[in-house]
């Protein structure tokens, strides 16, 4: 069968350095598996949504299939909650459909717009992390596309190893063909949330350690322009379930549903000025200021889980030349070095103007899944000259306290960083020297940071 | 008398069931409470879809086997069709067409001959058993995607639009026939959609409609008993200027 392809230049949603692929778009199981058994001329690569910020979904002159068209659900089961699907549904598809039904997903990042396919490679996280852990621990089994072995199915139970490396594993085990995951039960469509602000880093990690145990979900907003007794203040906002009963007489009446909004739109790309460090320093001090301290709010899912979706195209704001999402985990003794960070980033001016702050429970068992116990720094860096030295000089605060980076959001870090990060690499190599021996997959990602077995000789460029 | 709207029964067919568009559609029928059958060649890729729309609407969704070449068997399965529903469908939406390449179709009759084939005599005979069914019921829809290459020819693609242009004529004449008759007609004109039939065509990226938009368009137009939809309704103000196109100007042009 001979699939059409498109030639397109793409970047992860940070839409920095764009590169050359070859892009198929397949809507039949039949016509994805031809096109990976048949060969495509070079290396492939699955793409989901392309919410990762980095290079994790290009796959520069090689082959990316685009899995957005393959997200067909194959069945529900309303006693468990068990969902099967192809991997090419996104968490907004599932909310849509089912949150009225009273489920939700286990676990869902800070945008409803990324393929299961997408969440399950990285593994992400959301609100949730301290108690419930990440996306995998609602995953049951995955078929997964393999250029060595064929088709295989993989749990925790049944091949396991290929299943804790393809959970994380940035897309380099194989393509996902379909996926086995738990919904979980939920009354509301709500939280009652508290927004508490804290005056600086201290106090906010104070607060984190002493109250997030009381809360669900959890999650704070740091000012990074902030300085001296100041420097890190944030706002904690902190929520709980909400039984139906509880609920003030609107929602109430319609409790599973979210309201309709109005969602504004960024049109074209921003002028490099409007994102600068005045009108950052504004918007942060007017968020600050806004945020007053509340206590059992309600506030409901598409606000409270996903605040950004609520204004589309909102990556074009950092003009055509992109931005850098920067997102690093600390261990719980690594205190010192997010203090460190987040002076770095005050002193250079290099303000973030969405920074986010959290803090993970245990990791699991995902060979290069992010989360480990800790706290976790997200920031958004526009690109402008010295950047990466800048990043280099904040890779080197990291790695100093043993901290890591978030795959699905670098774009620059060196192999031996990476390398220095993520204890379990050699294991991950070990299944992808069985499952992909000829390095028929390939990604920038992989080829950036060295991730892959070095069997990827055939590939020139 | 009064016609009841198209929707009062709310059961449909959609013929080339494994078409983008048809599937995109499907969506928006089941979403209004419609129970489906999808037909088409591929009877296991469209089993997969009617899952879907099972799990996502709960509706019931048939999967049926079709062959628009195969004339013989279109008064059969009009006849499967009222089977799978347990009622004659109270509507039917052509969806399946094949776009060749306009040289290919210009060196190879074979070609232009199966686009004919399948994009207008195939939509004929298989709507004309529908069309039978819906006139003696005295209700239903019957709708057909053409395309707005049937509006004028133009060098680039003038065989499909030969094709389509004879889908919209017949349409035409189906719906004059049967209006007094209590059903409607509809005649779906696309401009550009992105489906699997146009991915990786050199299209602007700017005219290309997604199939979630471009299915609203249609299912509302059929739901309301429209005779024509644009899709989206931009290009009824192009192919207007297209077609007012003196011949003497259009002769000379590379459209
Ligand atoms: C606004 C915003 C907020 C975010 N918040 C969070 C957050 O809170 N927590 C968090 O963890 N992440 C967060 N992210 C990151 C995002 O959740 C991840 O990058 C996710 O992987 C994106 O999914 P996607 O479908 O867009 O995948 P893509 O970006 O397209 O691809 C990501 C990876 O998945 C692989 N992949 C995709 N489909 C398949 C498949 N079928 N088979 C095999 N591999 C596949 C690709 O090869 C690639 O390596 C956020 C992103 C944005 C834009
Ligand atoms: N995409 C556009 O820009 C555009 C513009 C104007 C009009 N249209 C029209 O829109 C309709 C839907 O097309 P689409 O864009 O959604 O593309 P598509 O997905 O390629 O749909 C075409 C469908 O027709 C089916 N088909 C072909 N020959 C058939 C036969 N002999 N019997 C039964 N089914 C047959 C195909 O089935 P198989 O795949 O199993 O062969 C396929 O499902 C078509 O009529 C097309 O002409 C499209």
């Amino acid at each position: 069968m001979n699939e059409s392809f498109k030639n397109m230049a793409l970047a992860g949603w940070g839409r920095y350095k764009p590169v050359p692929c070859h892009v198929y778009r397949p809507e039949r199981r039949d016509a994805l598996l031809a096109l990976l058994d048949g060969g495509a001329p070079d290396s492939v690569l699955a793409r989901g949504l392309g919410r990762s910020y980095g290079d994790a979904a290009v796959n520069r002159d090689g082959s990316v299939v685009d899995m957005t068209r393959l997200n067909r659900m194959r069945s529900f089961d309303p006693e468990t909650g068990e969902l099967e699907c192809e991997p090419g549904v996104s968490l907004s598809e599932i909310i849509s459909v089912f949150l009225p039904r009273g489920w939700f997903p286990g676990v869902v990042p800070g945008t409803r717009f990324v393929t299961l396919g997408g969440a399950i490679a990285h593994d992400v996280h959301g609100k949730n992390h301290h108690r419930d852990g990440s996306f995998s621990s609602f995953v049951d089994s995955i078929d997964l596309w393999t250029p060595a072995l064929g088709v295989v199915t993989c749990s925790p139970t049944e091949n396991a190893d290929i299943f804790w490396a393809t959970v994380g594993g940035a897309g380099l085990t194989g393509v996902m063909l379909s996926v086995r995951l738990r919904l979980r039960r939920v009354e509301s469509a709500y939280v009652t949330a508290d927004y508490q602000r804290c005056a600086n880093i201290d106090a906010a990690l104070e607060a984190f350690d002493a109250t997030d145990e009381d809360y669900a979900y959890s999650v704070a907003w740091v000012d990074c322009l902030a300085t001296a007794e100041s420097l890190g203040r944030s706002v904690l906002m902190r929520g709980n379930p909400v039984a139906p009963g509880r609920l003030p007489r609107g929602p109430a009446q319609k409790p599973l549903h979210t309201p309709n909004r109005f969602n504004a739109t960024v049109p074209f790309d921003f002028p490099g000025f409007v994102l600068n460090p005045l009108s950052i320093r504004a918007f942060n001090e007017t968020f600050y200021a806004m945020n007053r301290p509340v206590k059992d709010k309600f506030v409901d899912y598409d606000k409270y889980f996903f605040p950004l979706d609520r204004i589309l195209h909102w990556n074009r704001m950092y003009g055509k030349r992109g931005f850098v999402q920067y997102q690093a985990t600390f261990p719980p003794e690594g205190r010192a070095g997010l203090r460190a960070m987040l002076e770095r980033c005050s002193v250079a001016r290099r303000a973030s103007f969405l920074a986010v702050l959290k803090k993970f429970g245990d990791g699991g068992k995902g060979m290069l899944s992010h989360p480990m116990r800790g706290y976790t720094l997200t920031l958004d860096l526009a690109d402008s000259p010295g950047l990466t030295a800048f990043l280099g000089e904040l890779d080197r605060i990291l790695l100093d306290h043993g901290g890591r980076l978030y795959l699905a959001k670098d774009a620059v870090a060196s192999p031996e960083t990476i390398a220095a990060m993520y204890p379990r690499l050699e294991e991950f190599r070990g299944v992808l020297r069985r499952v992909d021996p000829d390095g028929r997959i390939g990604s920038d990602l992989a080829r950036r940071t060295g991730i892959a077995p070095a069997a990827g000789e055939t590939h020139h460029g | 008398m009064a016609n009841a709207m198209p929707g009062s029964q709310k059961s449909v067919v959609l013929l080339g069931g494994g078409s983008t568009l048809a599937r995109a559609m499907a969506m928006r029928f089941a979403e209004k409470g419609f129970a489906l059958v999808l037909a088409d060649l591929d009877t296991a890729e469209l089993e997969v879809i009617a899952q879907d729309l099972r799990v996502r609407y709960g509706q019931s969704c048939r999967a049926l086997h079709f062959d628009a070449l195969d004339y013989g068997s279109h008064g059969d399965f009009a006849a499967e069709c009222a089977k799978a529903l347990g009622e004659t469908p109270g509507g039917v939406v052509v969806c399946f067409g094949v776009t060749p390449v306009q040289e290919d179709a210009q060196k190879d009759f074979s070609v232009a001959h199966h686009c004919l084939d399948v994009n207008y005599t195939g939509a004929m005979s298989v709507l004309e058993h529908f069309a039978t069914l819906f006139e003696t019921r005295g209700s239903g829809f019957i709708a057909a995607v053409s395309s707005v290459a049937g509006d004028r020819g133009r060098q680039s693609n003038y065989i499909y639009g030969a094709a389509k242009a004879a889908l919209s004529v017949y349409l035409c004449g189906l719906q004059n026939r049967l209006f007094k008759r209590g059903v409607y007609v509809t005649t779906i004109k696309p401009g550009f959609m992105d489906t699997k039939m146009t991915w990786g065509m050199d299209l602007p990226a700017r005219l290309l409609t997604d199939p979630e938009q471009a299915a609203g368009i249609a299912v509302q137009a059929i739901l309301k008993g429209r005779g024509e939809a644009y899709v989206p309704g931009y290009w009824r103000l192009i192919m207007l200027i297209i077609r007012h196109i003196p011949g003497m100007v259009f002769k000379r042009l590379s459209l």
